[in-house]
C-alpha cells in the first residue's frame, strides 16, 4: 500500500496531490484543481482546468463568470496519473462534495467543508470508508453544539409575535445558509413572502433553478416600507449594520451562525437574537464521523485544529494538523 | 429556570433601555412566586451563595471533560461559568427536568463548601445549556446582564403600575424573593409596615455641574468629601450602616455602628483619620485599608479609626425630615450632630464663599487628599431617592494627567474577550528604565479600542498568557483622580480611577513623563 504522506502534500495554499498534478481547494490560480463546493475560501478562479459538481461549476459561473470544467455528479469520478478521483455528496452546501482518491490501494477522503444534519437544500452527508480521513474542524471546540434548527426558528417566530409591528431581520451567509434558511421557514409553515437583500437574489435562482423551492421571495428594494412590518428579511451578515437596513420598519436583527453559541461572539455581532444555525458539523458530528469510520489517520486542515487534535490524542486516534491558510473562521459558519 | 434562563439571554443581548425594562416586567407579571423574587434578587445581585466559588466550578468541568479541551475552550469563550455551561453533556432526552429558581435558589443555600461540588454538578446534570449558563451566573454572583438596581426596581414599578419610590424604600427592608413586595404590589395589599425596622433609605444623589455659573444665594456649597458615601440607622434598638448601593457594610466598622446611639438617619460620608495628617480626614487610600472586610483587627480599628462626616438628616427619632427643605434639615441638623460621639461623627461645614469667581478659586486650590471637589445643593432642595434634576450638583476638581508608555496589554473578557483591552502603563525613572504605575481598561471609544487591540497586535515582544508584552513606543496619556504612594507596584505609586485620556500617537515616547513628576502630584 501506498503511503499517503508520500503522494499527498499539504500546503497553505492547498492540498496537492503529486501523481496526478491536481490540487484539491488551492487558493491562488492553478493549471488543475478540484474545487469542493462554492465557498469563496474554497473555490477560487482563474484556474486552468477545475473538476467539480454541476451545481459548484454554476456557483463559481455565477461568481466569477466561468463555468468551465467537467461536471462531475456523486459518485463519478477520472483518473489522473493513477489516481483514481471521485466527489460524495458532503451535505454542506448545494453541490458541496467530499473527495475521495485511492491510489495504490490506498483511500484518502477530504472533506471540504462538511455537516450531518439534515437539510433541505442540499444532499445528505455520505460516510466514504477510507484509510486517511482529511476532514475541517471549524468547530472542533466541545463548546460548539448546534441544537436542533425548529427552536431556533421558534425564536424569529416568537419574536414576530411579540411585536408585530417590527420586522426580522436575518443575517444570513448569501450562499448556502441564505437558503437553507428560507427552506426551513417553509417547512416550519412561513408562506408569506420573504423578503431578500439585492446580494441574495441571484444565489436563490440558482437554487430554485437546480430544483430546490424557496416559495415567494420579493425584493427589499421594490418594496414599500410599510409592507414589511411584521415579515422576514433575509440579508448578508455584512448589510445587518449597513445604511441600507435603514429603510426597513424597526428591524430587529438575527444572525444564523454557528458562532452564535457563544454569547461574547453573539454580543460583538451587536444582534438581538442569535440563530445557531450552522452548514458544519458541530463537536458531535465531527468526533462521531471520525469514530463512524475509524480511519488510520485523521488530518485536520482548518479551524480549532487544536481542541480536535487532542480528542484524537485522547482517544488515541493518529492524527495531525495541516495549518491550512485563507480559511479563517468568517460568516459563513 | 428554563423561563428565567430565556429572561437572562434576552437581557444580554438587548441594548435598549425600554426592551430590557418590557421584558423583566413581562417576566415578573408572568411567574410565579418565589421564583420572581429569586429572579430579582438574582439581577441585582442581592442574593449570594458563599459556598460555590469560581474554583469550585472549575475544578467540576474537570470531572466531565479533559482539562486541556477546557483550557482550549475557556480560551475561545473568555468566560468560565459560560464555558462550563457549554461544554457540560446534555442529559439524554426526555431524562433534563426544568427545576424551578426556587428549587435552585434552595439546594444552593443547603450547601457547604464540601457538598457544593456535588450539588451544583447535579443541578447542571439536570438541564440545558441556556439553563446551565443562568444558574452558574445565579450560583456565582454577577450576572452582567445590563441591568442596575435600578432599572430593575423601574421595572417592578411599571409591571404593576406602582411609584419607583415606594418600590425602592420597601424594595431594601424586605428580604428576596420580597414577597410582602409582590403582595403589596399585585394586590394592593397592605404595605408592609416598617416602622421599627433599621432599614435602607435611598441616597439622593447629584448631577455634575457643568454651567458657568450658579446663584449661590439659591445654593448652599459643602466640599465632597473623598470617602464612602454611608447611611447610618439606628431605630428599634438596632443600628445598621449602608454603604451607597444599599449593603450592609456594618460588620466592616463597628466603631462607627457601636457610636451611633441616637434615633436617627443620618447621610454622610465614611473617612478614616491619618495620624500622618494630624488626625484629620485620610486619603481614600487609607480608608481601602479598611474597606471589605468581615471582621477588623483591633490595632486596624487604632491604626485607622473611622468617622462619619454627616452631610445630612433623614429622620430624627421617628419623624421623617425628607420632604423638608435643604436649609430646615440642615438646622436639625447642626443640632443634632453635637449629641453625637464626637470621635465618630463630625458635621461637614458648609463653605462661605463671597461669590462664584471665589468658589472657582477655591475649588482649584483645594488638593486637601480628602477633598474630591464641592457639593452644590439647592438650599430648598428636599431629601428625593435617586438622581433627580435640579437640585443638587457635584464639581469634581479637574483630574490629573500624565503621559505614561503602554508596556501590557490583556484580554479583556465577555464581550471583549478577543480584544485587548486592559493595558499596563509606566513613566521613566531617572536611570531611563520604564516602571509600570497602573494599569487602566476604559475611557476610550470602540473605534480606539479596536486601534488599540491591533497595535498590541503588531507590536508584541512576548506573550505570557493572555498577556502581551509590548514595544515601548506608544504614548497614553492618562486620567486619574489622584495618586498615592503604594507596594503595589514596582514605581511605589498607585492612581485612583486612571483611564486612557488620549492616545498620543504623535508624541514619542521618550518624551513621557517621570516617576518624579507624578511622585510631585501625591497630595
Amino acid at each position: 500500500m501506498a503511503k499517503a504522506k508520500h503522494w499527498i502534500e499539504p500546503h497553505p495554499q492547498g492540498i496537492y496531490v503529486r501523481p496526478a498534478d491536481i490540487w484539491i481547494d488551492p487558493s491562488t490560480p492553478k493549471k488543475h484543481a478540484v474545487v469542493t463546493h462554492g465557498h469563496a475560501d474554497h473555490a477560487r478562479g482563474g484556474h486552468g482546468e477545475v473538476w467539480a459538481t454541476p451545481e459548484t461549476l454554476a456557483i463559481m459561473g455565477l461568481r466569477y463568470g466561468t463555468e468551465a470544467g467537467t461536471p462531475l455528479g456523486y459518485g463519478d469520478g477520472f483518473e489522473r496519473g493513477g489516481v483514481r478521483f471521485s466527489l460524495h455528496s458532503a451535505g454542506h452546501v448545494l453541490g458541496s462534495a467530499q473527495v475521495l482518491m485511492e491510489y495504490e490501494g490506498e483511500r484518502v477522503v477530504v472533506t471540504g467543508d462538511f455537516k450531518r444534519r439534515p437539510d433541505p437544500t442540499c444532499a445528505p452527508f455520505e460516510a466514504v470508508p477510507c484509510d486517511i480521513f482529511i476532514t475541517e474542524a471549524t468547530f472542533g471546540l466541545p463548546v460548539f453544539r448546534h441544537p436542533p434548527i425548529a427552536g431556533e426558528l421558534d425564536k424569529i417566530f416568537a419574536r414576530l409575535e411579540a411585536e408585530p409591528d417590527h420586522c426580522l431581520l436575518v443575517g444570513a451567509y448569501a450562499l448556502g445558509k441564505a437558503q437553507r434558511v428560507i427552506a426551513e421557514l417553509r417547512r416550519a409553515g412561513w408562506d408569506k413572502p420573504i423578503y431578500l437583500h439585492g446580494a441574495m437574489v441571484r444565489m436563490c435562482e440558482l437554487y430554485e433553478e437546480h430544483g430546490v423551492s424557496l416559495g415567494a421571495l420579493r425584493l427589499v428594494m421594490d418594496t414599500p416600507k410599510e409592507e414589511m412590518r411584521g415579515q422576514i428579511i433575509i440579508c448578508p451578515p455584512s448589510a445587518l449594520t449597513d445604511k441600507w437596513s435603514r429603510r426597513l420598519p424597526a428591524p430587529v436583527t438575527a444572525m444564523a451562525s454557528g458562532w452564535m453559541r457563544v454569547r461574547g461572539r453573539a454580543r460583538q455581532r451587536g444582534v438581538e437574537i442569535p440563530l445557531v444555525i450552522s452548514d458544519h458539523a458541530d463537536w458531535d458530528e465531527l468526533t462521531g464521523t471520525i469514530r463512524e469510520l475509524a480511519p488510520r489517520e485523521t488530518w485536520i486542515t482548518h479551524g480549532s485544529e487544536d481542541g480536535l487534535l487532542r480528542w484524537c490524542e485522547l482517544h488515541q486516534i493518529k492524527a495531525r494538523a495541516l495549518a491550512m491558510i485563507g480559511r479563517e473562521d468568517g460568516d459563513d459558519g | 429556570m428554563r423561563r428565567f434562563a430565556a429572561l437572562v439571554d434576552s437581557l444580554i443581548y438587548t441594548r435598549s433601555r425600554n426592551a430590557k425594562l418590557a421584558a423583566i416586567a413581562a417576566y415578573l407579571r408572568a411567574t410565579p412566586d418565589p421564583d420572581r423574587g429569586w429572579a430579582l434578587a438574582a439581577l441585582t445581585d442581592s442574593i449570594d451563595f458563599p459556598a460555590v466559588k469560581a474554583a469550585t466550578v472549575r475544578n467540576l468541568a474537570g470531572t466531565r471533560i479533559d482539562p486541556e479541551l477546557f483550557r482550549l475552550s475557556r480560551h475561545h469563550v473568555g468566560d468560565t461559568a459560560e464555558t462550563v455551561a457549554l461544554v457540560w453533556p446534555d442529559a439524554p432526552d426526555g431524562e433534563q427536568s426544568d427545576p424551578t429558581v426556587d428549587a435552585v435558589v434552595q439546594a444552593l443555600s443547603a450547601t457547604t463548601r464540601a457538598t457544593a461540588p456535588d450539588v451544583v454538578a447535579s443541578l447542571l446534570d439536570a438541564m440545558d445549556a441556556n439553563s446551565r449558563y443562568a444558574m452558574l451566573k445565579l450560583a456565582l454572583g454577577g450576572m452582567r446582564v445590563g441591568v442596575s438596581a435600578r432599572l430593575a426596581k423601574t421595572a417592578f414599578a411599571r409591571a404593576f403600575e406602582v411609584g419607583i419610590d415606594d418600590v425602592e424604600e420597601l424594595w431594601h427592608a424586605l428580604d428576596p424573593p420580597y414577597e410582602a413586595l409582590f403582595r403589596w404590589a399585585e394586590e394592593g395589599g397592605k404595605r408592609p409596615d416598617l416602622s421599627t425596622t433599621p432599614f435602607f433609605r435611598p441616597f439622593m444623589l447629584s448631577h455634575p455641574f457643568e454651567g458657568d455659573s450658579l446663584d449661590l444665594g439659591q445654593f448652599a456649597v459643602e466640599w465632597k468629601w473623598d470617602g464612602i458615601r454611608v447611611q447610618a440607622v439606628h431605630l428599634g434598638g438596632e443600628t445598621r450602616l449602608y454603604s451607597r448601593g444599599g449593603d450592609d457594610i456594618s460588620a466592616a466598622f463597628p466603631d462607627v455602628v457601636e457610636a451611633f446611639d441616637r434615633d436617627g438617619v443620618i447621610d454622610g460620608e465614611l473617612l478614616v483619620r491619618g495620624t500622618d495628617q494630624g488626625g484629620e480626614a485620610a486619603s481614600f487610600n487609607a480608608l481601602q485599608k479598611r474597606l471589605g472586610r468581615k471582621t477588623v483587627p483591633k490595632k486596624m480599628r487604632q491604626e485607622f479609626p473611622a468617622f462619619v462626616r454627616v452631610y445630612d438628616l433623614l429622620m430624627e427619632g421617628e419623624e421623617d425630615l425628607r420632604l423638608l427643605p435643604w436649609h430646615q434639615r440642615r438646622q436639625r441638623l447642626e443640632a443634632f450632630v453635637p449629641k453625637l460621639n464626637a470621635d465618630h461623627f463630625d458635621l461637614s461645614a458648609v463653605v462661605e464663599v463671597d461669590d462664584f469667581a471665589a468658589l472657582e478659586t477655591m475649588r482649584a486650590g483645594a488638593r486637601d487628599a480628602a477633598i474630591e471637589g464641592v457639593m452644590l445643593k439647592r438650599r430648598e432642595s428636599p431629601y428625593l431617592a435617586g438622581r433627580v434634576t435640579g437640585h443638587w450638583y457635584k464639581w469634581k476638581r479637574d483630574p490629573l494627567n500624565a503621559d505614561c508608555v503602554m508596556m501590557y496589554a490583556q484580554r479583556g473578557n465577555g464581550r471583549r474577550a478577543s480584544f485587548y483591552s486592559d493595558y499596563t502603563f509606566g513613566c521613566w525613572t531617572a536611570d531611563g528604565d520604564l516602571l509600570p504605575v497602573g494599569k487602566a481598561y476604559s475611557g476610550f471609544t470602540d473605534d480606539e479600542l479596536k486601534w488599540l487591540d491591533r497595535f498590541v497586535r503588531e507590536n508584541t515582544l512576548n506573550r505570557f498568557g493572555p498577556v502581551r508584552e509590548v514595544k515601548k513606543s506608544l504614548v497614553l496619556e492618562v486620567a486619574f483622580d489622584s495618586i498615592h504612594e503604594s507596594k503595589r507596584h514596582k514605581s511605589g505609586l498607585a492612581m485612583r480611577f486612571p483611564r486612557i485620556h488620549r492616545i498620543r500617537k504623535d508624541k514619542p515616547a521618550e518624551e513621557a513623563d517621570r516617576i518624579t513628576t507624578l511622585r510631585g502630584m501625591i497630595s
